[in-house]
């Protein structure tokens, strides 16, 4: 092996391991922080508190960094054209089920939805295909799915997963089915969109696919670790000040209407993924029930103003209202049956 | 003075104003003669070719898609 590969891989072997001893120290040094240098006492709402954050902001904010490297080296593997090319022409029901799976890994910006839908319905992508990819796109976030790996362990994740690609799945099909082409704005039809460009599928060393992690975490983790600090800042506020069991009564499996009060709330509601689990995290502490927390959690993450706002360009109000309702129907599903079976 | 037609593709958004910015800089290091336009129409950016913004076409041809990069690693793309 080359000496400068072998340095590199002896510096990431470091990296690692420094990471991990860090990573399992953060409890011990959570509470040290709260109960010895703070001086608060273990009992008290504002150390508890303390200690919730002083525990969960470097611990999120470390696990963030690895998930959104890992994501972006994954990532570096798909792009939308290749995605395109596997979904064009495909038959409906196979075609929802590869988008809502592509979805998940093909790297998406809200901000760049446009070029993609219309890229997609005028190549040979069905309508209904096109919505499945974007609605599992933002709802099947990477960054969600391994931050509730994280904090409530691989069943609460796998359940998120699932039931979000069997959201898009079927959301999709439905609005397939339902032929609602002629709500699309009509100049999008008419595009002469030009054969793919390139530019995001050059052939790749696993230098430049770690360079794309990297990139990945500077932009991301750069961008959103306020919303994780202030999730986490609500959360360690609910879980030292409100009383346990309270969300119980409010959010509890008893309480029939909470789960269309947790998607209307969650609905407008647009936040990062990451800074809506640490939240999350301190509601079924406290009482909530999980189907109605995965349903809030689904429609802030899943179901956002921009982005609908952003759609409204090549989409009529009709079909962005079908849209909302159908993903919005399949989200309160989600959380009455999870309610019910577990 | 080699000159350079420097196409910024994207709505607008933060990241846009960003790759915009950091391809500007590293026409006038390198001392070209450059123009940048910024293409928001999303009809003319998928008549490119192209689905992630932002992008970078550099004398009609598409450079990049969906990455900001900085300056001096862009300047590979605009020599």
């Amino acid at each position: 092996m080359p000496v400068p590969r072998l340095r590199s891989l002896l510096l990431a072997l470091l990296g690692v391991s420094a990471w991990w001893l860090v990573y399992r120290s953060l409890e011990p040094l959570g509470r040290w922080l709260a109960f010895r240098l703070l001086g608060l006492a273990p009992g008290s709402r504002l150390g508890a508190a303390v200690a919730f954050f002083a525990y969960e902001a470097p611990k999120v904010l470390l696990l963030l960094v690895v998930v959104v490297f890992g994501v972006g080296v994954v990532r570096s593997f798909f792009t939308p054209e290749r995605t395109r090319a596997v979904l064009a022409g495909r038959r409906e029901s196979v075609g929802n089920v590869l988008a809502a799976l592509l979805g998940v890994v093909t790297p998406f910006c809200s901000c760049s939805a446009v070029p993609l839908f219309i890229g997609f319905v005028t190549t040979g992508v069905p309508l209904g295909v096109t919505f499945s990819f974007l609605i599992s796109a933002p709802m099947v976030n990477e960054i969600a799915l391994v931050l509730l790996f994280g904090l409530f362990g691989w069943k609460v994740a796998a359940l998120y997963a699932g039931t979000g690609l069997i959201i898009a799945t079927v959301a999709g099909w439905i609005i397939g089915r339902l032929k609602l082409e002629r709500w699309v704005e009509p100049w999008v039809y008419a595009t002469a969109t030009g054969p793919a460009a390139g530019g995001s599928d050059a052939p790749l060393a696993w230098g430049d696919r770690f360079e794309f992690g990297r990139e990945a975490v500077k932009d991301i983790v750069g961008r959103v670790w306020p919303f994780v600090l202030a999730g986490i800042a609500v959360g360690a506020a609910i879980h030292g000040y409100v009383p346990q069991d309270f969300m119980a009564s409010i959010m509890g499996k008893g309480a029939w209407w909470s789960v269309p009060l947790a998607v209307l709330i969650g609905v407008p509601m647009y936040s990062n993924a990451a800074g809506i689990i640490p939240i999350v995290q301190a509601l079924l502490e406290k009482g909530a029930a999980l189907g109605t927390v995965l349903a809030f959690m689904m429609s802030v993450i899943g179901l956002s103003l921009p982005e609908t706002i952003i759609l409204r360009k090549v989409l009529t109000l009709p079909l962005i209202a079908t849209f909302v309702g159908v993903v919005a129907a399949g989200i309160l599903v989600v959380g009455y049956v999870f309610n019910i079976v577990l | 003075m080699a000159s350079r037609l420097i196409e910024i593709l994207g709505s607008g958004c933060a990241k846009c104003e960003m790759l915009a910015q950091h391809a500007e800089q590293a026409a006038q290091e390198l001392g070209l003669d450059y123009a940048v336009i910024k293409i928001k129409d999303p009809v003319a950016i998928v008549r490119r070719g192209v689905m992630q913004t932002p992008a970078l076409v550099v004398d009609g041809q598409v450079k990049l898609q969906g990455r900001v990069l900085t300056a001096e690693h862009l300047k590979e793309y605009l020599r």
